[in-house]
């Protein structure tokens, strides 16, 4: 049993990082139909950021500040401008296809300007253990809990309790009436992609002194975040919180109780069957059809 | 294309194949290794523009059936079978897989499919990882044999090149066919307006499959030439980031343009080498280079020229109005 408790908490710190990532990415969805590919890159540079500020002198904190300032206006206000912008009018796919050439380009100039090898990277949290329940609880598995719920309630108390919220949301639902009642568009959806920014430099703070920097780092998380907005509901941020934990604890549990050489098929051919079946997701609702 | 006049691109077409043929003749093994990987990666990317350009289901699973029909072509012809009958077994197996892929494209579409298909990319790699009794698992399969094609040995580079090439051209031609077919115009209603299709008769539901079951199985002929090619195959090549090249050069190339997936597949193979010279940053030269023309042009390179020909072929024809009009007007 207390292994069994081990892995659920585990699986909690993973899912709630996961759910940090997912939410960003279903919130470029939602507002600019963005299918974004590179979002495990986006994750995997902000930490390499905050490297770089710490090389040249800055202490641990400020190299955070900077480093998450840099990430919005990289990974926010560039990507929205140069990429998003001018192929938004042209479909989903060929901006999908740009944002895996981006995800290339990340990867590589990482390689390139920073290492091809891995970087320790200071977590936030101090290490060591404390007693929950009787068990020995990481303050690592803790610290990445309380800090990604509390973004992610902030998150949901922004969008659901304030009017910038509302205007989000009807930015997102129907962008021509949402413009007629005078809402800022524009304004809302360069929102949306520094919201993503913020939280994806957060979710690289929070997972890096995990898995170290390293610039191939972002293809699993990637692929973990967009599997956990996908399942938890595309077009809901509650599904996508709810997706990545339950994703996350899917992962850890499937570690240990199925074989390691396929632990990673399980939550795939959990999301095969979430689509075939209930294809808005498990929280989600139905899109409706445009034909 | 049609903007060229008819012995125009038949010169075109001829001086081209001449020089597939005859330039290569004293490159390198190097760069021979290259242009058979581009005509086998054109292959591949041929059946994936006949499922998403002509069809218009989206897919990110065709580097999973370059794999199978690796897998198949390197167990086949390691147990010695020949070649032909490896390539008519990808041929087969690649089909019939793509077949039952095909039926979540009739529950679900667009991004939901891409996921479907992603999700299955993935477990295909886990397949080729794991079950080493089969696949050899991560020691890959080594010493496969190249094909004696009409008692020619092409261990050679470039006796192979011109197996790859050759291949290409039966692929090519089989290909043109086909779009030009009922089938082909099939696909193409059925990418265009699925519920007009299926009022005018059109039988949907297997032309979805179909499209699915053809595409797959040209990526299984490009894996089964693949094997021999590289004489050595492991799971790696086969992972995601193949199906997502493969997407990315149907839609640099052009989309739903038959002449697209050989340009696509030019720049994907073929870019990356030119680039060799600035070594580091090759691939970041690459990946700015597709966004770029991304933005400058969603729909690929010939999506660029499409646009050019229908401004020149309006222009003329309002010309060819103005001067009917002329007329009219002295005639009254």
């Amino acid at each position: 049993m207390s292994n069994l408790f081990d892995l659920l908490v585990a699986g909690l710190a993973t899912g709630a990082i996961y759910a940090l990532v997912a939410v960003g990415f279903t919130l470029l969805w939602q507002t600019s139909q963005t299918i974004n590919f590179a979002q495990g890159e986006f994750v995997m540079l902000p930490a390499f950021l905050m490297l770089a500020a710490m090389h040249v002198g800055a202490p641990f904190w400020l190299a955070i500040i900077l480093g998450i300032l840099l990430s919005m206006i990289l990974l926010g206000l560039a990507f929205k401008m140069l990429l998003v912008d001018p192929m938004m009018r042209h479909g989903v796919l060929p901006l999908a296809i740009a944002t895996m050439a981006l995800a290339i380009g990340i990867k590589e100039a990482v390689k390139q300007f920073f290492s091809a090898e891995a970087s320790p990277f200071p977590s936030i949290v101090p290490t060591g253990d404390i007693s929950v329940l009787g068990h020995a609880v990481s303050l690592q598995s803790i610290g990445v809990l309380v800090v990604a719920i509390l973004a992610v309630f902030g998150l949901t108390t922004l969008l659901n309790r304030t009017s910038l919220g509302h205007q989000m949301q009807a930015a997102a639902q129907n962008p021509t009436v949402a413009r007629i009642i005078g809402v800022p568009v524009e304004r809302m959806i360069l929102l949306t992609f520094l919201i993503n920014a913020f939280l994806v430099a957060l979710a690289s703070l929070l997972i890096t002194p995990i898995y170290l920097a390293k610039f191939s780092s972002g293809e699993v998380l990637g692929q973990a975040a967009f599997i956990a907005a996908i399942v938890g509901g595309f077009n809901q941020v509650r599904g996508a919180i709810a997706g990545g934990l339950l994703i996350g604890v899917l992962d850890n549990l499937a570690a240990s109780y199925v074989s390691t050489q396929y632990r990673a098929a399980v939550p795939l051919i959990f999301l095969i069957v979430v689509i075939l079946f209930r294809p808005q997701g498990l929280l989600g609702r139905a899109e409706e059809r445009t034909v | 294309m049609s903007g060229f006049a008819k012995p125009l691109k038949i010169a075109l077409g001829l001086i081209v194949i001449a020089g597939l043929i005859v330039v290569p003749m004293n490159f390198n093994r190097y760069g021979l290794f290259i242009l058979s990987q581009w005509a086998v990666m054109t292959i591949a990317a041929m059946g994936l523009n006949l499922t998403l350009g002509y069809a218009g289901q989206v897919s990110l699973a065709q580097g999973a059936f370059v794999g199978i029909g690796a897998y198949a072509a390197a167990i086949m012809t390691t147990h010695g079978w020949p070649l032909p009958a490896a390539i008519a077994a990808a041929i087969v197996l690649s089909f019939a897989v793509g077949w039952v892929l095909g039926y979540p494209a009739l529950r679900v579409q667009h991004h939901y499919l891409a996921f479907v298909t992603l999700a299955f990319s993935t477990l295909a790699f886990l397949v080729f990882r794991n079950e080493s009794w089969l696949t050899g698992g991560i020691y890959g399969i080594s010493n496969i044999p190249r094909p004696h094609v009409f008692g020619i040995a092409t261990n050679k580079p470039l006796p192979f090149y011109y197996v790859c090439l050759g291949s290409l051209a039966i692929v090519s031609v089989a290909v043109w066919w086909l779009i030009r077919s009922p089938w082909g115009r099939a696909f193409m209603a059925l990418r265009e307006n699925p519920l007009r299709a299926q009022s005018l008769g059109i039988d949907t539901r297997r032309y979805t499959l179909m499209a699915f079951a053809i595409g797959s199985a040209l990526g299984g002929v490009a894996g089964a030439l693949y094997a021999p090619l590289t004489q050595y195959i492991d799971p790696v090549p086969f992972n995601l980031s193949l199906s997502l090249d493969l997407l990315m050069m149907v839609i640099v190339g052009g989309a739903g343009f038959y002449f697209g997936p050989f340009l696509g597949a030019m720049i994907a193979v073929l870019l990356p080498e030119w680039l060799r010279f600035t070594e580091g940053y090759y691939l970041m030269l690459y990946a700015i280079a597709v966004m770029a023309l991304l933005i400058w042009s969603p729909t690929g390179i010939l999506g660029i020229l499409d646009r050019y020909m229908a401004a020149r072929r309006t222009k003329a024809a309002s010309a060819l109005r103005a001067v009917a009009k002329s007329r009219l007007e002295t005639a009254q």
